[in-house]
């Protein structure tokens, strides 16, 4: 039988606020144990949650980048349960009245399939803190900087029907937080992580399979890796007569498999009720539209504009809106430049290339997009070949300099005075005089050897547009 | 008289002509709880060090500066339920036993800087559970009136230390009339205020949506006093209201001619003891000699409070003490096997029955399949509860009730009985559910001594009513002022 799986996800998103969800203390990452703390996120007696209105700020940006309905009426409730490291045995979340509901992201493989994937709702809460286990010793220590970390919870609608499908959703929120500039998107940090629900059903059934929800997947591949099992675990279950239940399984990821960790009859039951330390949140159409008012252009319309306005291919543009950095470094190299095309090659080639080979981020990158742009205006104004270009833009990256002052302390400008090159020229012919003689004899082939020769002799720096219409005159003669 | 008997707008007179100084007061308040603490113990924890150094403190700046502020070197008590700074606050129970905040509570803070010398932390049910203080891990609390009857609770040390005079005033909680029994049963001025008026910020919770902090003093005016200290908006509490504080010693001493005060016949019920029935009887024909009208006014939804307080507060509870878990602070045993054995046994071994049970049936009323018929249902039934004060405050400026059902019962007599125990506090339940202000007065003595509290309800914010009535009663009512022989 034919099985089609059926998967859903949970996206948990760290916001980059300064400050915690209910208390003054900071969420930087990577402080010492249990310093970024206060007696309200310690969870001690006595103490009261104070919403940050940040946080609403944060929240309502991406429910309206992902075309979310806005409940006007929004509430807290506390969701119970004992772990050391939730130190007031509830979490405060949203439960019945969550800040967005009813949205959607488009998702695409360029050229290959188009899909829209639903959003169920998007939620505030608050993190846990972190268990610390010893392995010498049978303890385990407790940091709560982590706790009371402002959180969304982005559910998807059980929409997609592949893991592709359900990776390019995932890199579609991924892209859509750091857009908006409310999350670093750092999934090995945890500050953004993912939890996917998968079922299976006979090809064609209308109903769903019983789902299994996967936890503990750390990168993109480890979420494609972890459904790609589950699909030919439950394929194998349901093809040998059993029954898939419902359980939470957590991905080994040097194993390669997933584990069941607990069953149906061993789920919490949280109990949620409204929390009575917090009052309804009220959010005005006028606190929305003063939100919509600073949001940045979103990805997708970017890389639409890209097509429509530079006229680069789709898939041009798909790599160069990857980050709002570097489209805006692409951005300024057209302008500085005015070629779209050759901008963009330049990019998606040398830069991203060198970034790579040097472990950078576009921001951190050495050569402006202004140098860039010069690069270029040189090769078309005939300052410098193609050739040449790449030696210059390997030695600004490595220096910083300007292209100009490099082409200038190296000697560097293309020669495109007739006369030098055919002097060039007829020492090349004339200190080969038995390549000559096949090239005379029909071996046209030798034509290329000619120009390697002169572009030798003038260490690169000939125009080889005007090598090639000298040398075939000189051939022919 | 002893300087300990005085109120505070008495001793603020003797401090203010330098006839007294605060460390004589103070010594006066400690003496007397050397004599009597042994017989009623009213406190947890006493502060007798610091006290003194506070009360230097206040006298060098009455001496220095003048400076007379509401509460300077005046000695109040506060019940272990609020965090005190360095010192152990406790909550009458085992498994806080040696907790000390990191911080104080608002009203702690609002207390230091109104210049009042903290006594001690007073006893009290565990967690505010209970309405006789006999739910203390430290001990039961006796009523000063009779030795061998509980004081009320949960804020009962707090009630018994003010009526003893083992403190000028004090500071309770209220999250079903823990303020407003104890001070009918030990016969002194306690007020309720409405819910977001107080700083609930450092209060251990038990009932989020019901608790309240509120003042013990031994006359009206002490309690206005207290109210001007502890009111007011905290940034730090999100249900706290920033509406205005009025001075509320304006209140004192102006009539209430021409004023509506309503009787809710859903409070005049079988069961009443007939001592406690004639005493508010009294005061009813006391408010027409005041030039009050009395109008006869319904609560139809009375007959659900208990139930419906019985589900609110243990559910909120049972969220709320999840936190006394043995990981970070507080008791934990040693030999757990494993994580959750660890939370079984501490918990188990940590908290007092009384705590356990509401904290069970609280877990019950929550859970899936049941939070629809208890929890959801519960709230419901607490808004047309609402609905009906509203609705009688369009008749009435004030609703005149007994306090409670009897006065002081022995000590263990309720115990072995959670429901007869649920039933004292038949009367103040509502008042928490609505979240309106609510005093209790004294309006007489049964023919043993026991004192009889009379209750008055108002508008959510009208505190200032409450008081006005108050001290129009007190002073036309001339209750006889009688001290507990000790």
């Amino acid at each position: 039988m034919e099985y089609e799986p059926v998967i859903g996800l949970e996206v948990h998103a760290q916001l980059l606020t300064k400050t915690k969800i209910f208390c003054g203390c900071s969420t930087k990452f990577g402080s010492a144990p249990n310093n970024n703390t206060c007696p309200i996120c310690l969870g001690m007696p006595g103490v009261l949650p104070v919403m940050n209105k940040k946080v609403v700020e944060y929240t309502i940006k991406m429910a309206v980048a992902t075309h979310c309905r806005i409940n006007k009426n929004n509430n807290f409730a506390r969701k119970n349960y004992f772990y050391p490291d939730l130190p007031k045995g509830y979490q405060i979340s949203q439960y019945a009245y969550p800040l967005a509901e009813k949205g959607y992201v488009d998702v695409e493989k360029i050229n290959e399939w188009k899909k829209r994937i639903g959003i169920t709702r998007i939620h505030m809460e608050e993190d846990a803190g972190k268990l610390i286990h010893d392995e010498n010793n049978p303890s385990s220590y407790v940091d709560l900087n982590r706790a009371g970390v402002p959180l969304i919870e982005i559910v998807s609608e059980p929409d997609m029907r592949r893991p592709e499908e359900a990776i390019g959703y995932l890199r579609r929120i991924h892209e859509i937080l750091v857009y908006l500039e409310i999350c670093d998107g750092n999934m090995e940090e945890g500050s953004f992580r993912c939890d996917a629900n998968i079922s299976l059903r006979p090809t064609g059934e209308e109903e769903f399979g019983i789902r299994a929800e996967l936890k503990n997947m750390n990168s993109f591949r480890n979420v494609q890796r972890a459904l790609e099992y589950e699909i030919k675990r439950q394929q194998y279950v349901l093809e040998s007569g059993g029954k898939v239940i419902q359980e939470t399984r957590l991905w080994d990821d040097s194993q390669g498999v997933t584990h069941s960790m607990r069953s149906k009859e061993e789920a919490h039951d949280y109990r949620y009720f409204p929390d009575p330390d917090l009052v309804p949140l009220m959010i005005s159409e006028e606190w929305i539209k003063e939100v919509e008012k600073t949001l940045p252009e979103l990805p997708l319309r970017k890389r639409e504009r890209f097509v429509r306005e530079y006229g680069i291919p789709p898939y041009d543009a798909g790599v160069l809106t990857a980050s709002r950095d570097l489209a805006d470094f692409y951005e300024k190299t057209v302008k500085c430049s005015g070629k779209p095309k050759i901008a963009s090659n330049w990019i998606m080639g040398d830069v991203l290339g060198y970034l790579k080979e040097d472990k950078k981020e576009i921001k951190d990158s050495p050569v402006t997009p202004e140098a860039l742009g010069d690069v270029i205006n040189l090769i078309e104004d005939g300052t410098i070949s193609g050739k040449i270009a790449k030696e210059v833009f390997e030695e600004i990256w490595k220096t910083g300099k300007d292209p100009k002052k490099v082409i200038e302390e190296k000697g560097l400008v293309q020669i495109t005075d007739a006369g030098a090159l055919e002097t060039a020229i007829e020492e090349v012919l004339k200190s080969s005089p038995a390549q000559l003689g096949q090239y005379k004899q029909g071996k046209e082939k030798l034509f290329g050897y000619f120009v390697g020769q002169v572009m030798k002799a003038t260490k690169g720096k000939a125009n080889p547009k005007l090598v090639n219409e000298i040398l075939r005159k000189k051939l022919s003669e | 008289m002893e300087l300990n008997q005085l109120t505070i707008h008495e001793l603020k007179e003797k401090l203010k002509e330098g006839k007294t100084t605060s460390v004589e007061i103070t010594e006066s308040v400690f003496k007397r709880i050397e004599a009597v603490e042994d017989k009623v113990h009213s406190f947890i924890t006493l502060m007798k060090d610091s006290a003194f150094d506070e009360a230097e403190k206040a006298d060098k700046a009455i001496r220095e500066e003048n400076n007379i502020g509401l509460l300077t070197g005046i000695p109040v008590a506060v019940k272990d339920l609020l965090c005190t700074k360095g010192v152990k606050t406790t909550c009458g129970s085992h498994i806080l036993e040696n907790f000390v905040p990191p911080y104080d509570a608002t009203v702690v803070k609002k207390l230091k800087e109104a210049g009042a010398v903290l006594v001690g932390k007073t006893n009290m049910d565990e967690f505010a559970m209970g309405s006789s203080t006999e739910t203390s891990y430290f001990g039961i609390t006796k009523n000063p009136w009779d030795l061998e009857k509980i004081p009320g609770g949960s804020s009962g040390g707090s009630a018994a230390a003010v009526v003893a005079d083992e403190c000028i005033a004090s500071i309770g909680s209220d999250t079903g009339g823990s303020i407003r029994q104890p001070a009918a049963l030990c016969g002194v001025v306690g007020l309720k205020p409405t819910y977001g008026r107080v700083s609930r910020f450092g209060l251990v919770a038990f009932a989020s949506s019901l608790d309240q902090i509120g003042p013990f003093s031994k006359d009206v005016e002490d309690c206005a006093t207290m109210m001007n200290v502890i009111a007011g908006y905290d940034p730090n509490e999100s249900t706290s209201v920033s509406a205005d504080v009025p001075d509320y010693t304006r209140y004192i001493s102006k009539d209430i001619e021409g004023w509506t005060v309503g009787i809710p016949r859903e409070y005049f019920i079988e069961g009443i003891d007939s001592e406690v029935l004639d005493a508010v009887e009294g005061a009813i024909e006391e408010v027409k000699r005041m030039g009050g009208k009395t109008v006869e006014i319904s609560l139809p939804h009375t007959e659900y409070c208990v139930a419906v307080y019985y589900v609110i507060a243990p559910s909120e509870a049972s969220s709320n003490l999840a936190r006394y878990d043995g990981v970070r602070y507080g008791f934990r045993v040693k030999d757990g096997r494993d994580l959750l054995d660890m939370y079984k046994m501490s918990r188990s071994a940590g908290f007092g029955a009384e705590v356990k049970r509401r904290i069970m049936i609280g877990t019950h009323s929550l859970s899936s399949g049941y939070y629809d018929a208890y929890y959801k249902k519960a709230s419901q039934v607490r808004a047309l509860m609402r609905n009906d004060f509203d609705e009688a405050f369009k008749t009435c400026d004030v609703i005149l009730t007994p306090a409670t059902p009897t006065p002081a019962f022995n000590i263990g007599e309720k115990m072995d009985d959670p429901l007869q125990m649920y039933l004292c506090d038949i009367f103040t339940l509502s008042a928490n559910l609505a979240g309106i202000p609510g005093i209790s007065i004294p309006c007489g003595y049964t023919k043993s001594g026991l004192p009889i509290g009379l209750q008055l309800l108002a508008k959510h914010f009208e505190e200032g009513k409450l008081i006005q009535m108050a001290s129009a009663y007190e002073k036309s009512s001339k209750i006889e002022k009688r001290r507990p022989d000790l």
